[in-house]
């Protein structure tokens, strides 16, 4: 992200947070109190760091999902569906399979990515063989993938008694960090003495987020420096002009579909194996996917960027979440707000607009910025 | 004779169905055919599904629902034209903005009005929409057994709410607008290429402002008529994904609005499929019907359809002073 793109972001943010409060203040609450809980209910106490950085990492991945499609020209809204698959696929394999710790969860989400990038794969390949528009076929495959998790999950072996949900995935398979020391008595010994620490492992803290991390640099990595990245962002770029240099459009297509597809599905499965350890009903979409795509664009499609995004979004969520118990304003002004700040993201112009006139105020040269 | 049955009730069912759909991809034919991509749909149908329930509710004048409905959609629609239009904004990013800001500030002001609810109080049968055929043929007196399972059938086909046939009456009205007046004729050829257009004195960014804001009116209606017809009040889930699937539609129907209802229609029938085979004995998962007509969808257009080519200039920004 270059400097210029940071500041639009940055100043989107802001704007939104403003309207955010604006909400607020017609409806009757104070918008200093109640982004004061905000702040408070993400920052006051280490488990509540905690449940943010839990909170975000699915939509770190899903928006890297997005980001990705979108750098190769493909606009991924499959990102729902393709975290259904993989958490599903995750929660069968982490329950089913009996495999000793470490390889358990590295199996499990493996096969989660693979189930979900195979589910991706089906829109590039019904673009690249049938011409269908990748927003038409991955919004049926999200729905398609709900009502087929929630007929696995039905199976009979599978289902729990009297619940609403899958069997809970073995112990086997959990990535929680420290999570049998946790509850071992060194380990509540040792935490009865450092209150950070136990505060902070509280909530099921997992490497989910680690390996977020790592992902988007991988993605970061391949779209810059490798030729598979080149070849997608020709694509992304001009498809005629990659199809004239002798790049295989359709190949292309499937390819990036499939990877938009795995890095949704290992949201998934993270998801499943370090934080819920089941796959529930489904009666609508949980919104992973949705929410990626919003953190996508506040990341200017960086992978990178989408570390950042994923937090303030995770966030200003989790944050929020503490308002209705509060101070009783409705949480939804949360979407409102990321609302506001994608519709501002959308619009770079207003922005340069309002940047450019606060500098001829201040008399300095302004550059045309076309 | 029980086919007779069937048939009336599934086709009645698809009809309901289809008509909330039937708008909205209405609304995004008259968008994108001015050039501008409207993925906000969603975010329109649902901000109307909540006026439309709440007006009702509180003057308990449905037809008044009806009409703020649309209004709240066009609102949010403006939003979309002011940013898609005068600031250049990309499109889908616009439009995803729209489908955060509609249903938030939808279940926001629910919350609000009703003591924190998570949706709005339902209106009472008599002030939902009318169905104004409701019964026309119970008059007709036959004593012909198979004419009494017509006259039967018939009447749970044309037992539907007034936004059904509006519905219809609207894919004639915008496909007139849209092929036989000279409004229409802009509006077509600021979505195939506005450059053309501005020479010859049409005022694109005026053309592609009604474009947008009339789509979104009819999002609006098409939420309402979800809202305060098929059920009678908004709640969260309601309106899920139904923006997106109208939108498939329009697609399906190569961006035209009779193209567009035939869309809504095979979504419709084979959701009427399912929730008919779902009330029988059938022992299928209902899980495995609910997919029935999402993958259906994907059969179609993988057979029939083949590339799909909307407006040539469908997404760009149009700058006047820029060649």
């Amino acid at each position: 992200m270059n400097q210029n793109k940071f500041i639009e972001t940055f100043i989107s943010i802001a704007l939104g947070l403003l309207v955010g409060a604006l909400v607020l203040l017609i409806s009757g609450f104070n918008p200093v109190e109640a982004y004061g809980i905000m702040f408070k209910g993400v920052f006051s106490n280490p488990k509540y760091i905690g449940w943010t950085i839990i909170r975000s990492t699915p939509l770190i991945l899903t928006g890297i999902s997005v980001a990705f499609a979108f750098r190769t020209g493909l606009f991924n809204i499959g990102a729902e569906g393709q975290f259904i698959i993989g958490s599903l696929v995750a929660t069968l394999v982490g329950y089913f399979a009996k495999l000793p710790p470490i390889i358990h969860p590295i199996v499990a989400i493996l096969a989660g990515c693979i189930a979900a990038g195979l589910w991706g794969g089906i829109a590039g390949f019904l673009k690249a063989k049938f011409g269908i528009h990748e927003v038409i076929t991955t919004i049926m495959l999200n729905w398609t993938a709900l009502y087929f998790s929630n007929f696995v999950v039905f199976w009979k072996p599978f289902k729990r008694l009297n619940r609403d949900a899958s069997e809970r995935i073995l112990d086997t398979a959990r990535i929680n960090i420290l999570g049998k020391w946790k509850a071992s008595e060194a380990g509540k010994a040792f935490l009865k003495n450092n209150s950070f620490l136990k505060d902070f492992l509280n909530p099921p803290i997992n490497y989910g987020f680690l390996i977020a991390i790592l992902v988007a640099i991988l993605v970061w990595y391949i779209l810059k420096n490798t030729t598979l990245g080149y070849q997608l962002r020709a694509v992304g770029y001009n498809r005629d002009a990659a199809e004239y240099g002798g790049i295989n459009i359709n190949r292309n297509l499937i390819v990036s579909m499939m990877i938009a597809g795995a890095i949704s599905g290992l949201a998934g499965a993270t998801q499943v194996l370090g934080v819920s350890r089941e796959t529930a009903v489904l009666a609508a979409m949980e919104g992973y996917g949705f929410d990626g795509i919003a953190v996508a664009l506040i990341a200017s499609n960086n992978p990178i960027a989408c570390i950042p995004a994923a937090l303030l979004f995770g966030g200003l969520k989790y944050g929020g979440s503490k308002l209705q118990p509060t101070i009783g304003a409705p949480m939804e002004v949360i979407n409102i707000t990321i609302g506001v700040i994608v519709f501002f993201i959308a619009m770079p112009k207003l922005i340069q607009m309002i940047t450019s006139l606060r500098g001829k105020k201040r008399g300095v040269k302004v550059e045309d910025t076309k | 004779m029980k086919i007779l049955n069937d048939l009336g009730s599934i086709i009645g069912i698809t009809l309901m169905y289809s008509a909330p759909l039937i708008y909205t991809s209405l609304g995004g034919v008259l968008s994108e055919n001015a050039g501008v991509v409207n993925i906000g749909l969603e975010g329109m149908m649902t901000i109307g599904a909540f006026a439309g329930a709440a007006v009702a509710y509180f003057t308990q004048n449905p037809w008044l629902g009806f009409i703020v409905a649309g209004l709240a959609g066009g609102a949010l629609a403006l939003l979309h034209a002011i940013a898609c239009v005068t600031f250049t904004a990309d499109h889908v990013v616009s439009g995803i903005a729209i489908n955060f800001i509609g249903p938030g500030l939808a279940l926001f002001l629910t919350k609000m009005l009703f003591d924190g609810a998570a949706m709005t109080l339902p209106l009472d049968l008599d002030h939902k929409i009318p169905r104004p055929l409701n019964g026309i043929f119970s008059s007709i007196s036959v004593s012909n057994p198979v004419l009494v399972k017509i006259v039967n059938a018939l009447n749970s086909i044309f037992n539907q709410y007034a936004t059904v046939y509006i519905a219809f009456i609207l894919v004639f009205a915008v496909w007139f607008l849209l092929y036989k007046t000279k409004t229409g004729l802009r509006i077509r050829s600021v979505g195939e290429h506005p450059r053309a257009a501005d020479t010859l004195g049409v005022n694109v960014y005026k053309i592609k402002y009604l474009a947008v804001i009339l789509s979104g009116i009819l999002a609006g209606l098409g939420g309402a008529a979800m809202s305060i017809a098929v059920i009678s009040n908004y709640r969260a889930t309601l309106i899920s994904g139904q923006g997106f699937i109208a939108l498939a539609a329009m697609i399906f129907g190569k961006w035209k609005p009779q193209g567009a209802m035939w869309g809504c229609l095979l979504f419709g029938a084979a959701q009427g499929l399912v929730v008919h085979l779902g009330g029988t004995d059938l022992k299928v998962s209902s899980q495995l019907l609910a997919m029935i007509p999402y993958i259906i969808t994907l059969i179609i257009l993988m057979g029939f359809v083949g590339e799909a080519r909307g407006p040539a200039a469908n997404g760009e920004p149009y700058e006047k002073n820029q060649g």
